[in-house]
């Protein structure tokens, strides 16, 4: 039965909770654009949707309750990315 | 720990998952170039850009991210619910996963067809007469919708296919890998909407 590890079996409720908190996030990144943040629009939209995301990938993608080596990979992903993206703008600030 | 049956079948879940996230990684970074390109052309065409989110509907963006928010959750309770061997409740989950990503799909056909009502398609005069800024905003919003709308596509099948094999007993609560790394696509289909759900329809 038990092929590799124990298997975490998440509750439903777990899962309510987060959907609850994923509606209220987006609930609120529509509800800031009416305010006219100005430049920190941008910022504030990217924020929550990296909130968001950080929860989809930790509950729904099961991060939190998998063995550590997926979440290190995806950390490492989100640092390449950032890295391109970081050396793009570079190029275009300065050029 | 004692052995239920007498056949000793060769599998790897563990592998199968990293496998299914590397996958998962180069879906990101082509997602992640798609970004990129749009916080250049965004950068360097901010009032245009602005102008042309007032085209979109806020509300229907609104109503298709709550619809994918809800089928991620739907999916990650199927998987809870067949480690718990509950099989009705599975099939139940999936089923309404899927009908939550046709009526995903439903909704992006009347945005789009709005569109084109309007003369916003790739390569219009409409466009053409609108200018530069306008042209990549377009270009870029059917681009990434229309990628993230095949992903969409491939979910369902994915997923319908899942939903056979637990109606099959093929996916049973000893081995329903299979099922979580279609539950993984089906996230990041989720988690890609996420980002383009602010930097298309949230920006006027």
């Amino acid at each position: 039965m038990s092929q590799n590890e124990k298997h975490h079996i998440v509750k439903y409720r777990t899962y309510i909770f987060v959907l609850l908190g994923l509606l209220t996030l987006t609930g609120i990144s529509v509800a800031v654009t009416g305010l006219n943040l100005g430049p920190f629009a941008v910022t504030v939209a990217l924020v929550l949707a990296g909130i968001k995301s950080t929860l989809v990938l930790l509950f729904f993608m099961h991060l939190k309750f998998d063995q550590p080596v997926y979440g290190i990979m995806v950390l490492f992903v989100l640092a390449v990315f950032v890295v391109v993206m970081i050396i793009t703008f570079l190029d275009y600030s300065f050029r | 720990m004692e052995q239920t049956s007498t056949h000793t079948e060769h599998r790897d879940d563990t592998a199968s998952k990293i496998g299914m996230w590397l996958f998962i990684f180069t879906e990101l970074l082509l997602f992640g170039g798609l970004f990129i390109v749009y916080s250049v052309y965004r950068f360097k065409n901010p009032v245009a850009f602005h102008l042309a989110a007032e085209e979109l509907s806020k509300l229907i963006g609104t109503i298709n991210t709550v619809i994918l928010l809800i089928s991620s959750m739907t999916v990650a309770m199927s998987i809870s619910a067949i480690q718990l061997a509950d099989r009705k409740k599975a099939i139940l989950l999936l089923s309404g996963t899927i009908t939550l990503a046709l009526v995903f799909l439903v909704n992006k056909y009347f945005e789009w067809h709005g569109k084109f009502e309007h003369g916003l398609y790739p390569g219009s005069q409409e466009l053409f007469d609108l200018g530069q800024g306008d042209i990549l905003f377009f270009g870029l919003y059917f681009t990434m919708t229309g990628l993230h709308a095949l992903h969409i596509i491939v979910g369902i099948i994915v997923l319908t296919v899942m939903l056979v094999k637990v109606i099959k007993k093929n996916i049973q609560s000893d081995n329903y890998a299979q099922l979580e790394n279609a539950g993984l696509y089906w996230h990041l289909v989720d988690l890609i909407w996420i980002f383009l759900f602010p930097l298309f329809y949230l920006i006027s």
